[in-house]
């Protein structure tokens, strides 16, 4: 009778061991990387893409409107999409103001908005846009993929769409990703 | 006071569907144009809501969205026409069913390439196990004289 070598056990026993566990820990990691991202922040479509079409009447009647052929200056500009209902365009207001001192064009879609109300929020804490369109309905914002007021548009000198910030400013999104784009330290 | 009760009842019937009708969107003529649009609606996501369809959802934006899915079946898109529509100014993330692409890849092909891992560590680890366990060592004397004395029947030497 012949005996069989014996198995190695222990080679069977490692890899049960290490298998489930290195399992684990890519779960772990994938899901944990997973957890520090903002489900609620949709990528934009329109990264790079030209300026929608678009003609917006001025506000209440006043100033020169918005539309597309504003947009493609030469020098970069920023669209603010806001609205005097929205509370968090109120926080980001400060920050509006500082980048128009500081020599930015800004431009301001107000969104489904009272125009007097709007005219008068502007009147009595600064209006820091160069041109304002009233969009109404809404469908302007629609066509720029705008998903709840404030968002924020930097666009390239050649009117394309560079960057989207949703939600209101903060100063580490103006300080890393709107002032570069912009040619500003 | 009983011509008052009928007459508040009947105000109250008549402002019921008339209040409804202020936050209602304004149906196709259509009805077979209609229905078509919310079957589109009902596969696009709400990007307020997030988890549910713009048919589902009581929010402006998707309120809007309707409406304008509404115009575009109007206009006589076909559905993939009113998808790309939409899919133009909000991303694939619009869609509830996500395409089938490079990026999406992994998210159509995942859940089949871990059960074909499964399944194979499953095998692999079974046939090692049958390979260690080998063939039966034969019995022992002592078992062998078990095995006859329960059986009745001399087992040693077959």
């Amino acid at each position: 009778m012949t005996t069989e070598p014996a198995p190695k056990p222990e080679k069977l026993i490692r890899w049960s061991f290490i298998l489930p566990v290195a399992t684990f820990a890519a779960l772990a990691a994938a899901l944990g990387v997973g957890l520090t991202l903002n489900p609620r922040e949709i990528p934009s479509a329109l990264i790079q893409k030209p300026v929608p079409q678009f003609a917006l009447p001025p506000l209440g009647g006043e100033g020169e409107g918005l539309r597309t052929t504003d947009l493609a200056s030469g020098k970069p500009q920023i669209i603010n999409v806001f609205a005097s209902w929205c509370v968090p365009c109120r926080v980001e207001h400060p920050m509006l103001m500082d980048l128009a001192r500081r020599g930015v064009v800004l431009n301001g879609i107000n969104y489904k908005d009272d125009a007097g109300a709007a005219a008068t929020w502007l009147r009595q804490d600064g209006n820091p846009f160069t041109r304002i369109g009233a969009d109404k309905q809404g469908r302007v914002a629609i066509d720029f993929g705008v998903y709840g007021v404030p968002e924020t548009f930097v666009i390239t000198g050649d009117g394309r769409i560079a960057y989207k910030h949703v939600g209101p400013l903060t100063e580490d999104a103006i300080k890393e990703k709107i002032l570069p784009l912009l040619g500003l330290p | 006071m009983i011509v008052f009760c009928r007459l508040l009842l009947a105000a109250l019937l008549l402002a019921g569907p008339a209040m409804a009708a202020e936050s209602i969107d304004t149906p196709l003529a259509d009805p077979a144009a209609e229905a078509r649009a919310r079957d589109i609606s009902r596969t696009l996501r709400c990007l307020v809501c997030q988890n549910q369809s713009i048919e589902d959802s009581n929010a402006p934006l998707a309120q809007d969205l309707r409406q304008i899915v509404r115009e575009r079946v109007q206009a006589g898109d076909d559905d993939e026409a009113v998808r790309r529509f939409l899919v133009a100014r909000y991303g694939d993330w619009v869609l509830l069913k996500p395409p089938f692409k490079g990026a999406t890849l992994l998210l159509w092909i995942g859940p089949v390439l871990i059960l074909l891992a499964g399944g194979a560590t499953v095998a692999l680890l079974y046939r090692r196990q049958r390979r260690q366990a080998g063939a039966p060592s034969p019995l022992s004397a002592e078992e062998a004289a078990r095995l006859a004395a329960l059986t009745g029947r001399d087992n040693t030497h077959p």
